[in-house]
């Protein structure tokens, strides 16, 4: 019988039914950081268990790092005790951790793919709903709560229901000035923010076939935004040509076994899927988001929704999203004044989105009224862009070039709006008081849009500032 | 490890009304910084509590009706669609629960929400958008009348009225059979488990 990749995952890791229905299943790698597995070892203890595979889980820090301070201790003292403690733990327990000194420090959901972790048809856990990211390679890999951060150290396996399957097709080219970025904010437009609920979604179509793996890590990152708990792309060469030669893929001697099995998982032509959405790439325009729901968005040469276009519902979230961002129904987005730009985030601090802004911002500057901030998503990141020299761009026009973590994109460190700035950023998140003020407002939008927002210190279409 | 069997929550409520309310709302991410879960009760829905001046706003959260939930820690949540989307942070729901809140009730749930929440033994009930409606206006009209959650018999009721309410069999069969925490059920495979994990070529770094 034909199936998809969800399902091959799903029956190669199934351990067993457990008594209440639900599927007992493994998980083969599992990743941590400093916010969501203290708790998670503090239970642990509690309950005298030990970590079952302690060479499956890997640990880095990012939330919490500041960006902007190299040494310890940090003048945060709970960032300083919150590292420490994940220090502790993985040492206590035998877990790889990927520390601020080793040069492999980074955001969770880059250091796995970097480091040849993240492989084709495994399953992934971490306390962190952007996991889905991982499944640009073909993994099934979920965001959990800590008390299942738990359950994954103590047992290596997970309580779980099976997820239906929406396959998701994007056919055809995207038009210059339109990014990856640009697709899963529509896709988010379209399904809505809980469309994905109860689903994993399988993204593919020409469209996805052209795109690189970062390009389907910025797809897949932002799943959990359309409420779909992961979604994934089947793996192809592309998928192998990435992972050959990083620190953790298979050895020379196991890579053909390895890319045969990993290419088993991919759907089989004919499979069933629970439902199928098909889109064109011509169609879709560099998006921004209005409003403090990622769905809340129109391309930026829409005008935002007039309230009574909407129906009751949306039009309640709406109008509590007017009033936040403290912008009008009916008018358009562009030209709106930016105080902050944001380029980094697990959806777009990769190397490419570096390289890709770094070839338009040559020769341009950064508005006087903006402050803008570039941190790369992980310190190999870092390290590959200052080779490149790209670090000088940035700097020379205008950015701030920072360290690697999640910086604003939730400011749990020292990196925050202040008062109601409004912040262009290449994040995935827009929810009132995401970037560390109360009052703060976040639009969402590719990286080349946060630096078209940059130098003219307003929304503006990057096709347009940098002649794309 | 034996837990209570939660069949049934009667408790008063409270209702706070909108749609993807987002654990970022529930619980900002400044109250993260912390390597325990203790505490964050007080800092429920903070920045919808206190305005950036400081002072209180007008919110659910602030009314009496939620003063008397978290003195009698116990307390149903009348939500509405999509609650709880987006983090996986646990602090969310733990924060809610360590306020008073020990069942929800709401139109849909987040997926990684819902999960946290019987995790903890708290049921999350769903009802159809019209009961919502209904259940949500009893509650505001009738705070002193306790609400009852049964998980057993999948209703809501409150005074002479009763819902009929959802949640997936699993999450139900957990809490009713005291088994919501599934760390017993999962600890008791580690023979399968060492099966499956064989079978896994990745698992043994090939
Ligand atoms: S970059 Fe943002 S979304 Fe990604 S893991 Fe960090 S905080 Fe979460």
């Amino acid at each position: 019988m034909a199936k998809t990749l969800f399902q091959k995952v799903w029956e190669a890791h199934t351990v067993r039914k457990l008594p209440n229905g639900q599927t007992q299943l493994f998980i083969g790698t599992h990743l941590i950081h400093e916010v969501t597995s203290p708790q998670a070892f503090g239970m642990l203890r509690d309950l005298g268990l030990k970590v079952k595979f302690p060479q499956r889980t890997f640990a880095t820090v990012d939330h919490i790092v500041p960006t902007n301070e190299l040494k310890e201790p940090y003048s945060d003292p709970i960032a300083q005790e919150m590292i420490e403690a994940l220090r502790k733990n993985t040492k206590d327990y035998g877990i790889r951790f990927f520390d601020t000194t080793t040069g492999t420090q980074g955001i969770v959901h880059m250091v796995g793919p970097e480091q040849g972790i993240t492989q084709p048809g495994t399953t992934i856990a971490c306390g962190d709903s952007h996991t889905a990211t991982h499944g640009a390679f073909g993994a099934i890999a979920f965001g959990i709560g800590t008390t299942q951060v738990r359950d994954v150290l103590a047992t290596q396996t997970l309580a779980l229901s099976p997820l239906k399957v929406r396959r998701i097709e994007v056919n055809g080219k995207l038009a210059p000035g339109v990014y990856a970025k640009d697709v899963i904010l529509h896709i988010i437009r379209v399904l809505g923010v809980n469309g994905g609920i109860g689903f994993a979604y399988e993204y593919a179509g020409t469209t996805f076939d052209g795109f690189s793996l970062e390009e389907r890590m910025t797809v897949c990152n932002m799943s959990i935004e359309g409420g779909a708990r992961c979604g994934y792309v089947n793996p192809d060469q592309k998928t192998f040509d990435y992972i050959k030669g990083k620190p953790f893929a298979p050895k020379a001697a196991d890579w053909d076994a390895a890319v045969a099995r990993w290419a088993s998982f991919a759907s089989d032509a004919g499979c069933q899927y629970d439902d199928v959405k098909v889109f064109k790439a011509e169609d879709i325009r560099p998006t921004v988001t209005w409003g403090i729901t990622p769905g809340q968005a129109v391309f930026i040469d829409e005008k935002m929704p007039a309230l009574e276009t909407l129906n009751a519902a949306d039009r309640q979230t709406a109008e509590d999203a007017y009033a936040h961002m403290k912008l009008a129904p009916n008018t358009p987005i562009k030209g709106t004044k930016v105080d902050v730009c944001f380029l980094g985030s697990c959806t777009n601090g990769r190397i490419s989105d570096l390289r890709e802004v770094a070839k338009y911002l040559k020769g341009r500057k950064v508005s006087p009224n903006v402050k803008a901030i570039v941190v790369p998503g992980s310190q190999l990141t870092a390290i590959q862009a200052v080779h490149e020299g790209l670090d000088k761009i940035y700097i020379e026009a205008g950015f701030e070039w920072r360290g690697a973590g999640c910086s604003m994109c939730l400011a749990m460190n020292p990196d925050k709006l202040v008062g109601d700035q409004l912040c262009a950023s290449s994040s995935n998140r827009n929810f009132k008081g995401r970037q560390g003020s109360q009052t703060g407002r976040t639009v969402l939008m590719s990286p080349l849009m946060v630096a078209a927002a940059a130098i003219t210190g307003q929304v503006a279409d990057a096709r347009e500032v940098f002649k794309v | 490890m034996s837990l209570a069997k939660i069949t049934q929550v009667k408790a008063l409520a409270l209702a706070v009304p909108g749609d993807d309310i987002d654990t970022d709302r529930i619980i900002p991410a400044r109250f993260l910084r912390c390597v325990t879960f203790d505490g964050l009760g007080e800092h429920a829905f903070r920045d919808e509590r206190t305005g950036p001046d400081g002072k209180e706003r007008p919110h659910p959260m602030n009314s009496a009706q939620a003063g008397r939930i978290a003195i009698a820690k116990q307390g149903v949540m009348v939500v509405g669609f999509n609650f709880g989307c987006g983090s996986s942070r646990e602090h969310a729901p733990q924060s809610l629960w360590r306020f008073g809140f020990t069942a929800f009730v709401g139109g849909s749930f987040a997926e990684i929400f819902f999960g946290n929440s019987t995790t903890l033994g708290v049921p999350c009930l769903t009802l159809s958008k019209e009961d919502l409606a209904e259940c949500d206006a009893f509650v505001r009209a009738n705070p002193d009348v306790e609400v009852t959650v049964d998980v057993e018999k999948l209703t809501v009721s409150a005074g002479a009225k009763t819902w009929k309410a959802g949640i997936a069999a699993s999450a139900r069969d957990g809490l009713v059979n005291g088994k919501w925490d599934p760390i017993a059920d999962l600890l008791e495979g580690s023979e399968p488990v060492a099966k499956t994990a064989a079978g896994l070529a990745y698992v043994a770094g090939k």
